[in-house]
């Protein structure tokens, strides 16, 4: 790490997440001025202008990659367009103990005399809030599901290659060449075209300025600089070591003219130089979440094929060193960390409570041919992850068939550092789910993930997660016949007493009814938010960079991408697996309870019931073990919420899919949720993703590999697996080799995704205290290995003392 | 085969440090040696072994309540305590215990059921390289059950397509034509070799070990079945020069050397284990360390002198 990447990742580690009202303040006053003067998309695009006009420039000391979102690192603009923010969301928010983003009181006093008088009851919030029936709402209130789009714009794409071809001069033409086909006589949206192509040359014009604002900054500062050096007031330059103060300026006046050079150049041209490649995506990616928040941030694609071009000609060319492609990246990576999430309220805080926004960078996969998509990019973005180690980008590797074993060997080397990243994915399962979906196979190659496992067509897919989907709840339901266990409310359908269910058929079918009602429910909801945001929230920059919305005329959020798609992410597969294992066992085979006694200690949180409580938790098959009990109950709940997703239409031409994430969703529907029939007390957490149950898994990571590849996860927009390690498995050089082989037999087996954690001392004191939620912790303990929680406490302590030589 | 089918005390599936590539182990019961550090003592008893995990315990009484041989009662500080001479090791008290604190270590398999358990690993064979390998306890204690087992799952896994990676784990103390079957149906000897000298043998290990180095010349010079060497290096017991020095001279003089010798320094993990089944660690309190740094490398010295590849 040279000394320069250091400071500045000191800085972005150190710098506080804060709020910051420059936008809403710039923002309102426009609209207070403008409003009802303009079509909407143009208004929208003029109100991007303006605040790329106006927003501060900063470039911060020994900065290389130039840009921030707000005034500032770390500060964060409200959107109250979309929701307005409260005087009260303000104080949880900077009062919270974590996740915590600061503001002054001055600050909050203007919000609450300039912003929001003006968005009070025209939010998109306020707008879906009016909306909603009661049905609705007694069912989000409860907790079955979540609403993304209530206060974020519904994002969730990543890009492709275009911006390293074409500047935003380009673009403009593009456009103009599609304005001039369009057909007053016969087309009846001609009209809504010219303004929606109008506001995307405006979007471009904007972020043109926005660079060229930057070229000046650096200028002015260069004049500053050159003051400095005359004797007037000093100028802030840290030097490096071995520089006195003026070789540091001196230094600097050449970067900021470099800089100034380069913001002239991108992005109004295409780039030229890897510099200007990385500057180019950095500017995209801050129109973008400066434009609205859209979900999951942004996120460049498949950054090492990008820059792969680039990279090669100027080391070919001498004119760039690979320790200076990598001290821009690194650049770039400490810019993504400045960049906290926007902060949530209410029930989206709960349920997605992270600073991280969830870009992610994709590494490795393969080409729109087929070919291995890695290069010497793919390894200095590895090499970077390894060595920042700061929360974000999150970072992926694409393993294919194709993929080499160097490079899988690269990615377990940086997994064994112990921070959870870089996680996996297998591009041979998820191009069969895209095609599958019906994308072209080109436009599958050239998809990959964006924020967590969701998988899209890279820079050609409008592909939103509308929301959460808590699977136990509805098992719950259908045990207690529509009512909350939790609040005694008549939530959902009543679909019969199961204490009259003769079989676990009978049981299975009302779980069934259930899980069609609340799918019903969340999607008509859904479907309006859809038409909320295409009316008034376009988002006419985005809808530059995304095909085939300039071809279409229309916007992002309009049909204009070339595919459309709506998500809904299942939680919780492992823990209803689970549950429905136990009642089919241990009530409806075995005839060890009733189901009134079921549901008697379910009631009671197993309180008086210790003894029936140890009995399921150890005498159940659960999934996660290549147990086929367990695994075909995962296997057919897993098909039946296909059946009741999949193929549901949108309004957008196209239609809604099952995804398998969930993020961490799965602590809030644990919140929600009463006792489980596997042995869970209410409030604890649910399973994540297609994860098995904490601690149900108890035949190491081949027996989970296994029963997750029984699930055919192409029906699936992605699954997610995580797995923990403990570092005395990854100990030795060929450990490595051996978690690679792992890996790509998950991959065979059809896996879309796995990530492993290598725990630190933490976790261990906390596996401790609560051994039955991490009995699948593994431990190398001298020629063989154990499970933890199989050994007793004084070589449990040897294992942790052992463990703090080994973590990174 | 045997009629009452194997005895597995355990399966490891995701086996890393058992032969190369990903591995599925199986423990067998029983053993002829009783080493003093013995990792796997309920692997020695030929016959049934109850294990108890007091911190699994809730004491609820149902194990005490069902003994059908009254030989169990609950002690304050102790959790469930067991009389061994009233307990005829019924396996009750593990059958209705509801947080599997009591278990049997010993489970029966045929033939056919480690093969099935073997067939499931078979994704994680041909990416790694990896197979089944059978340890224990003594795998060769089997007796002719052992090469008819091999024998077994070989053929299977041809019928189903592929070639299993066999390897045995063994102290190779069993007749000498039984290690020549056996080495002519696996492809790999992980073998220990303990104490050079036999009297120290005796002492530590319960067995002289004539019969073990003999049949380590044999596999070494017949060449059927690959091996390598572990050595569990043990200050007080083998991690001195001179028996370093007799077991690099004695590799080093065989027809064919080992892939290589991996040293596993001394671990006293074996406790864990005694607490479980209510028996006492190195009851003679012989004294036993772990080596050091120095010693270990002291010794991959001596190896590497004597043209012997060895690693920690």
């Amino acid at each position: 790490m040279t000394e320069r990447i250091n400071m500045l990742r000191e800085q972005s580690v150190n710098a506080e997440p804060s709020l910051t009202i420059e936008r809403a303040l710039i923002e309102t006053e426009f609209y207070k001025k403008n409003d009802g003067r303009y079509s909407i998309p143009v208004m929208r695009a003029k109100n991007f202008y303006n605040l790329c006009a106006k927003k501060k420039i900063y470039i911060g000391d020994n900065e290389l990659i130039v840009g921030e979102r707000g005034p500032k690192p770390k500060a964060v603009p409200t959107f109250p367009e979309l929701n307005c923010h409260s005087v009260e969301d303000f104080k949880v928010l900077r009062s919270r103990e974590i996740q915590h983003y600061s503001i002054s009181d001055r600050e909050i006093e203007k919000y609450k005399n300039e912003v929001i008088p003006y968005w009070k009851g025209r939010t998109q919030r306020d707008r879906i809030f009016n909306h909603v029936p009661e049905s609705w709402k007694s069912l989000y209130e409860a907790g079955v599901f979540t609403e993304f789009m209530e206060q974020r714009a519904p994002g969730h794409t990543a890009l492709d290659g275009k911006m390293y071809h074409m500047g935003m001069n380009d673009f403009k033409a593009k456009i103009a060449a599609q304005l001039a086909k369009l057909d007053f006589l016969n087309d009846p949206e001609a009209t809504d075209k010219q303004d929606e192509l109008n506001a995307m040359s405006i979007s471009c014009d904007a972020l043109i300025l926005f660079g060229h604002r930057h070229a000046a900054e650096a200028r002015k500062q260069i004049a500053k600089i050159e003051k400095a050096l005359a004797g007037g007031p000093a100028f802030k330059v840290t030097p490096f070591s071995g520089e006195t103060q003026e070789d540091a300026y001196r230094r600097r006046i050449k970067e900021l003219q470099d800089i100034a050079e380069v913001c002239t150049r991108v992005p109004e041209e295409a780039p030229r130089t890897f510099r200007e490649a990385v500057q180019m995506y950095w500017f995209c990616h801050l129109g973008t979440i400066l434009e609205l928040n859209g979900w999951d941030a942004m996120n460049p694609g498949h950054f090492d094929q990008h820059l792969a071009p680039f990279y090669e000609k100027e080391i070919a060319a001498g004119t760039l060193t690979r320790e200076q492609a990598k001290e821009y990246i690194s650049c770039f990576w400490i810019k993504v960390n400045n960049h906290p999430a926007p902060p949530k309220v209410g029930i989206t805080a709960k349920e997605s409570g992270t600073y991280n926004d969830f870009t992610n960078i994709n590494i490795g996969g393969v080409k729109r041919d087929g070919t291995s998509g890695e290069s010497e990019v793919s390894y200095i973005l590895l090499e970077v992850l390894g060595e920042l180690h700061i929360l974000q980008p999150g970072c992926s590797v694409h393993v294919s068939e194709k993929t080499s074993d160097d490079l899988l060997k690269a990615a377990c080397k940086v997994i064994r550092l112990g921070y959870g990243y870089p996680s996996l994915f297998n591009p041979d399962t998820y191009v069969k789910e895209l095609v599958r979906q019906g994308k072209s196979l080109e436009d599958a190659r050239e998809g990959g993930c964006s924020g967590c496992i969701e998988v899209g067509a890279f820079g050609k897919e409008a592909y939103l997660l509308t929301g959460y989907l808590n699977v136990p709840k509805l098992f719950e339901l259908a045990l207690n016949n529509g009512v909350d266990p939790v609040t005694g409310k008549q939530i959902s359908i009543a679909t019969g007493d199961s204490r009259e269910f003769r079989t676990f058929e009978d049981l299975y079918a009302a779980f069934l009814k259930q899980l069609e009602y609340v799918v019903l429910e969340k999607i008509k909801v859904n479907n309006y938010i859809d038409r909320m945001f295409a009316e008034y929230a376009p988002a006419t920059f985005l809808s530059v960079l995304i095909d085939d919305c300039i071809a279409k005329g229309k916007d992002y959020y309009n049909c204009g991408p070339r595919y459309n798609t709506n998500y809904i992410q299942c939680t919780g597969l492992g823990t209803v697996t689970d549950a429905m294992s136990s009642v089919k066992k241990h009530v409806f085979e075995e005839g060890r309870y009733t189901m009134d006694q079921m549901l008697k200690m379910l009631k009671a949180d197993f309180k008086g019931y210790e003894f029936d409580r140890q009995w399921i938790v150890n005498h159940t098959p659960f999934f996660g073990n290549d147990d086929d009990y367990a695994d075909s109950i995962a296997v057919r709940v897993y098909d039946d919420l296909f059946k009741a997703i999949e193929g549901r239409p949108n309004i957008k031409g196209s239609c809604y899919h099952m995804n398998m994430l969930s993020t961490t969703c799965h602590i809030y529907f644990g919140k929600v949720l009463g006792a489980s029939a596997d042995g869970r007390h209410a409030t604890l957490p649910i399973s994540d993703g297609t994860s098995p149950s904490h601690g149900a898994d108890t035949h190491g990571p081949t027996a989970v590999v296994k029963s997750l590849g029984k699930l055919d996860q192409s029906l699936s927009g992605g699954t997610l697996l995580n797995q923990r390690l403990i570092p005395q498995i990854l100990k030795k050089e060929e450990d490595l080799n051996k978690l690679g082989q792992l890996i790509r037999a998950y991959f065979g087996l059809g896996g879309h995704h796995i990530q492993f954690n290598i725990v630190d001392t933490a976790t261990l004191r906390d596996a401790q205290k609560h051994p039955e939620q991490y009995r699948d912790l593994m431990v190398r303990v001298a020629g063989y290995s154990d499970y933890f929680n199989d050994l007793c406490a004084d070589y449990q302590e040897e294992i942790i003392a052992r463990t703090e030589n080994t973590a990174f | 085969m045997s009629e009452a089918g194997y005895r597995i005390f355990d399966i490891k599936r995701y086996s890393i440090n058992d032969g190369p590539g990903i591995r599925i182990t199986f423990f067998f019961k029983g053993c002829p040696l009783s080493c003093i550090w013995c990792h796997n003592p309920e692997g020695i008893s030929r016959s049934q072994t109850r294990m108890y995990t007091a911190s699994k315990c809730i004491q609820c009484g149902a194990c005490v309540h069902f003994c059908p041989s009254h030989a169990l009662r609950i002690v304050r500080g102790h959790g469930v305590v067991c009389d061994s001479g009233l307990c005829t090791l019924c396996g009750k008290c593990a059958e209705v215990c509801p947080t599997k604190a009591v278990e049997m270590a010993a489970k029966a398999y045929t033939a056919a059921q480690v093969y099935a358990e073997i067939a499931k690993e078979r994704p994680f064979f041909s990416a790694s390289g990896g197979g089944v390998t059978f340890s224990g306890g003594e795998p060769l204690y089997q007796g002719e059950a052992l090469p008819e087992l091999l024998d077994y799952i070989g053929r299977a896994a041809e019928k189903d397509g592929y070639r299993l990676h066999r390897t045995v784990d063994t102290t190779l103390f069993a007749k000498p034509e039984l290690v020549r079957e056996v080495a002519h149906r696996c492809e790999l000897f992980l073998v220990d070799i303990k104490v050079m000298d036999s009297e120290k043998h005796r002492k530590f290990c319960g067995v002289p070990n004539e019969v073990i180095l003999e049949n380590v010349r044999m596999v070494a010079s017949e060449g059927a079945a690959d091996y390598l060497v572990r050595i569990p290096l043990i200050d007080g017991v083998n991690s001195d020069d001179g028996n370093i020095e007799a077991t690099a001279s004695f590799l080093a003089s065989l027809d064919r050397l080992p892939l290589y010798v991996e040293l596993l320094p001394y671990h006293d993990i074996g406790k864990n284990k005694h607490t479980r089944m209510g028996t006492v660690y190195n009851r003679d309190n012989v004294p036993m360390a772990a080596p050091s740094e120095k010693t270990i490398g002291n010794a991959l010295g001596i190896f590497k002198k004597y043209g012997v590849p060895a690693k920690v």
